[in-house]
């Protein structure tokens, strides 16, 4: 699987996109840990939609997303079929991603949904409170993204290393598929 | 006791019964049992009491006739007529109309004459004739004659070379030649040897084994002592299942009676050959009749199958040599040492000889015990036999060999009974269960329902078979609750695939049959349930959500 | 002293010649061919329940657990091949997909066999519904504990406690799926009177099942001690 620069206000460089799901953001951080590499990178790719990009919606026609974070809610579930639709390549990013993770430590409880609301609003110590109905309706079980769309590269890792998000991109804008025997690494 | 003992307890039992003109037999097995066959039995006693006929009528308590779906099942002598569900209530019609005036009463008659004319009995020839619990009636059909046979004239080898040239092979299910077996066993060098039968007969709707056990326990016993002295060994454990209470009683009966006329323990008629025979007690595991996993067991250990090699003709039971045997493949040994190799090839194929037990269920006219000639095709089983199919419903499929057998739909009917042919068509031997389907039953739930019998069944020891079925079951779940994707279909195939070349026994090896003979016969209901989201057969989606659970 | 005889053999191509009655494991490790395995072990009793050390033998449709498979004259056997690196990347995606196996939270983190098999063997997802089970955590021992959420079944524990420590505290109760450790008679951990908290269970847990309390993986960990001992004792 390869992937070309798209003309689409960003001149001939490829688009990126970086999601934020369920995830504590050390993917992300684990992104900018490329380091100087990143310099490169910024040559060949423009992030167009991101946590650090100011951007309400998912633009159409993305060459590459990257997804931290598993799916936990309604929002997620809608957000990444969306995601799927417009980009050509879509990566599962390090372990809540690939497998759950923390975030699906929960799934371990029947209703699990309810079960974490109540404990983390209406714990013991704090009697009063009650559950925010801003909160986006939680599934019943945070699922990592493969088990709902279809995921073409996975980088397992907690965090995942930054070399090996740094090779499967360059790799995929050198048009060549990246090789991940033996390279993944869970935790 | 010595050979002349046997054939004088042979003509006296004889000579006794032929003191009778009738002998009515009151079949006292578990499929009769449950519907009062003791009370009948008891009601026929005072009847020929009560008409005076006890003299010229022996009344006795037998094994099963095979007609289980209509016990009691009396068997009056002379002439085999056969009463269904006779009631203590209708005895005294039957005692005063047939023993008294001779008169059978054609209306308490059993009327399926197919269902015996393409049988061929051998290893139940004498299930519902004699009473187990006498060793006398076992010997008067000529019992343990066999056993004399070989231990005065026989040598061990001959023994062999005897069970070789019949070539009879293992009923367990996977049909390894049982000469070739007790060779293998007689070869190893260690000493003390042993001999395991196996009475672990945990499939659901199969009873071949219990019957058997009830019906004529001293066959058993004498293919045990015949084994033990062809393979050199002095001890022998009979593995039975604690669900089997008859069985054990018959079982335990008739080794306390072999026991006391010397055809078990020190110099077995007159001879120098020793063998002693012990019950162990099976505590409900399906798994525990895997061949390595019964070593464990009769061991004292937790019944897990472990890797083979090391078999268990070089180092089973405390390491040592040992011949695990199918009871019925043992029950063959008799008549075959009485009869002659050559002999028994004249039953059954050339190259699959003999005949085999099968517990025949489900949607037929006729369920029951029976037993075929090998090369017999399943359509004559469920046509002939079995009488077809009950309320004018159409045949859907056949499940052959039990929970991890083939679901084989009517294109597949002319398969013999063989253990190639059933193979070939992708079922099995398996311990002999055969399960007809009517157009009711869906063959996706079929599926699943066996796939989580062996989910339940499995030890726990291996990956595929632990983890891999708990998968397989759950996409069986998704399919049959609307959940399904196309791509499960794959999924179901790799997984099977890997499960049957990965899994450490035969458990595991063979649980994935239902679910590809389902795949390959009756695709077209995945695709309807899976894109249509339905069951034609009504069974699927019944639930709104995590049904089929 | 008595002859060993000598057994020629070709594994993946290559001729070796090891003592008659080693396992095909053992010859090609000896031999610089590294066949993955879990439950297996160096001076425990072979288990054959991982599955993961399946290789082809030529001539048998069946394949062999290279760890319970002594090695025979002429034998030629096949390590590597497409099927058994597939079965293998199965077997770990089913052992990752049945219990909690969440390696970022995990005592053994970076010191896991498990995880260290799924990192080789490049199974960077898993393709079957992961399963979050809530067996029981038993840490009612002094320092010894138990999540069986992160057990594999491995029976490791069971086999060193059994073998070398030499007092069975632990065992199997249940099967199929359901199956755990267990202390003597299904008590907890604290009450066992038979537990001699020597530690080996935890020495050579492939994963993070059990642990030391307060103690890093790196310190617990210490998987050839019933090689070690095994050897020590055979110069008594």
């Amino acid at each position: 699987m390869s992937i070309t620069p798209t003309s689409n206000n960003s001149g001939s460089k490829v688009r990126v996109a970086t999601v934020w799901l369920s995830g504590c953001s050390g993917c992300h951080m684990s992104f900018l840990d490329q380091d100087e590499r990143i310099v490169d990178l910024a040559k060949k790719i423009q992030v167009v939609y991101g946590p650090l990009v100011d951007a309400k919606d998912f633009p159409e026609n993305i060459a590459v997303t990257l997804i931290e974070g598993s799916v936990a809610n309604v929002e997620q579930l809608e957000l990444l079929k969306e995601i799927r639709g417009k980009t050509h390549v879509l990566i599962s990013l390090g372990d809540c991603a690939v497998t759950g993770n923390v975030t699906a430590l929960r799934n371990s409880w029947e209703n699990s949904d309810q079960v974490v609301l109540e404990r983390a609003y209406k714990s013991p110590e704090n009697l009063q409170a009650t559950v925010p109905n801003m909160v986006p309706k939680l599934l019943i079980k945070t699922k990592p993204l493969h088990e709902i769309v279809k995921i073409d590269f996975y980088i397992p890792g907690c965090p995942p290393s930054a070399d090996l998000i740094n090779y499967v991109l360059t790799e995929l804008l050198a048009g060549k598929t990246p090789n991940m025997e033996g390279k993944a690494k869970y935790g | 006791m010595n050979l002349n003992d046997i054939q004088r307890v042979a003509e006296e039992e004889n000579e006794f019964q032929r003191a009778y003109k009738y002998r009515i037999n009151v079949c006292c097995s578990s499929g009769c049992v449950p519907f009062g066959a003791f009370k009948v039995l008891k009601a026929f006693e005072d009847a020929v009491k009560e008409f005076g006929v006890e003299n010229i009528c022996k009344v006795a308590r037998t094994g099963c006739v095979g007609t289980c779906s209509v016990g009691p099942a009396v068997l009056v002598d002379p002439g085999e007529y056969l009463y269904q569900s006779v009631t203590p209530e209708n005895v005294r019609e039957i005692v005063q109309s047939h023993i008294v005036s001779g008169v059978p009463v054609k209306k308490y008659l059993y009327v399926n004459e197919s269902y015996f004319r393409k049988q061929q009995r051998l290893v139940l020839r004498n299930a519902g004739k004699i009473d187990p619990t006498r060793i006398q009636d076992y010997i008067s059909t000529g019992g343990y004659f066999a056993l004399a046979k070989c231990l005065l004239i026989m040598t061990p080898q001959g023994v062999i070379q005897e069970i070789v040239s019949s070539g009879l092979r293992g009923r367990g299910g996977a049909g390894f030649p049982v000469g070739q077996k007790w060779s293998l066993v007689a070869r190893a060098s260690n000493t003390p040897k042993y001999i395991v039968a196996n009475l672990d007969e945990g499939d659901p709707g199969v009873f071949a084994n219990r019957t058997l056990a009830e019906a004529d326990p001293h066959a058993i016993i004498e293919g045990m002592i015949i084994a033990g002295y062809a393979i050199g060994a002095q001890k022998g454990y009979v593995y039975i299942r604690s669900e089997y209470p008859l069985a054990i009683e018959a079982l335990q009966k008739a080794i306390a009676q072999a026991k006391e006329i010397n055809l078990l323990g020190d110099n077995i008629l007159g001879t120098q050959h020793k063998f002693d025979l012990e019950l162990r007690f099976g505590a409900g595991a399906f798994v525990a009749g895997e061949e390595t996993a019964i070593l464990m067991s009769v061991e004292g250990r937790r019944a897990q199958p472990r890797p083979r090699p090391p078999y268990p003709a070089n180092q089973g039971l405390w390491n040592n040599p040992t011949l695990i045997q199918n009871v019925e493949s043992l029950a063959n040994a008799p008549f075959i040492i009485l009869n002659g190799g050559t002999w028994f090839k004249s039953f059954g194929l050339p190259n699959c000889t003999g005949t085999k037990c099968f517990s025949l269920t489900g949607e037929i006219n006729n369920p029951g015990l029976i037993e075929v000639p090998m090369g017999i095709t399943l359509r004559e089983i469920i046509y002939d036999i079995g009488g077809g199919i009950p309320n004018g419903k159409k045949f859907k499929a056949v499940l052959v060999g039990g929970p991890s057998g083939g679901c084989l739909p009517e294109s597949v009917l002319e398969a013999q009974i063989d253990y190639d042919s059933l193979k070939s068509v992708g079922a099995i031997m398996g311990s002999g269960g055969i399960v007809v389907l009517n157009e009711d039953s869906c063959m996706v739930d079929t599926a699943r329902y066996f796939t989580d019998f062996c989910i339940e069944e499995s030890c726990g020891k291996c990956t595929p078979c632990r983890a891999g079925l708990a998968r397989v079951k759950e996409i069986f779940d998704k399919i049959t609750t609307g959940e399904g994707e196309l791509n499960n279909i794959d999924i179901l195939e790799e997984a099977s695939e890997y499960i049957i070349n990965a899994s450490l026994c035969g458990l595991g090896q063979t649980a994935p049959n239902p679910i590809l003979t389902t795949l390959r016969y009756f695709r077209e209901e995945y695709l309807e349930h899976i894109v249509n989201k339905k069951c034609k057969a009504g069974v699927c989606f019944r639930h709104e959500n995590g049904g089929g659970k | 002293m008595t002859e060993i005889s000598v057994v020629s053999l070709k594994i993946d191509g290559v001729q070796v010649s090891v003592p008659e009655g080693t396992t095909i494991l053992k010859a090609a490790k000896d031999n610089g061919i590294l066949i993955p395995t879990l439950c297996d072990l160096e001076g425990l009793t072979p288990y054959g329940g991982c599955r993961l050390c399946l290789v082809e033998v030529t001539g048998s449709p069946k394949l062999f657990t290279a760890c319970t498979t002594q090695v025979n004259p002429g034998m030629e056997v096949t390590t590597n091949s497409v099927r058994l690196k597939n079965y293998r990347k199965m077997a770990v995606q089913l052992l990752m997909s049945e219990r909690v196996h969440m390696c970022a939270v995990c005592v053994a983190n970076d010191h896991c066999e498990l995880q260290a098999l799924a990192n080789q063997l490049g199974v960077d997802h898993v393709s079957f519904e992961r399963h979050f089970t809530r067996e029981t955590i038993d840490s009612s021992h002094d320092f010894l504990v138990i999540d069986r959420n992160r057990c594999i079944l491995c029976t490791r524990c069971i086999r060193v406690c059994d073998k070398i420590e030499g007092v069975h505290t632990l065992d199997l109760k249940q099967r199929s799926k359901d199956t755990e450790v267990i202390m003597d008679l299904d008590e907890s951990w604290g009450d066992s009177c038979s537990c001699t908290g020597c530690r080996k269970c935890a020495k050579v847990c492939p994963v993070g099942a059990i642990y030391i309390e307060g103690e890093s993986a790196t310190q617990t960990k210490h998987r050839d001690v019933a090689e070690f001992i095994t050897e020590r004792r055979k110069r008594k």
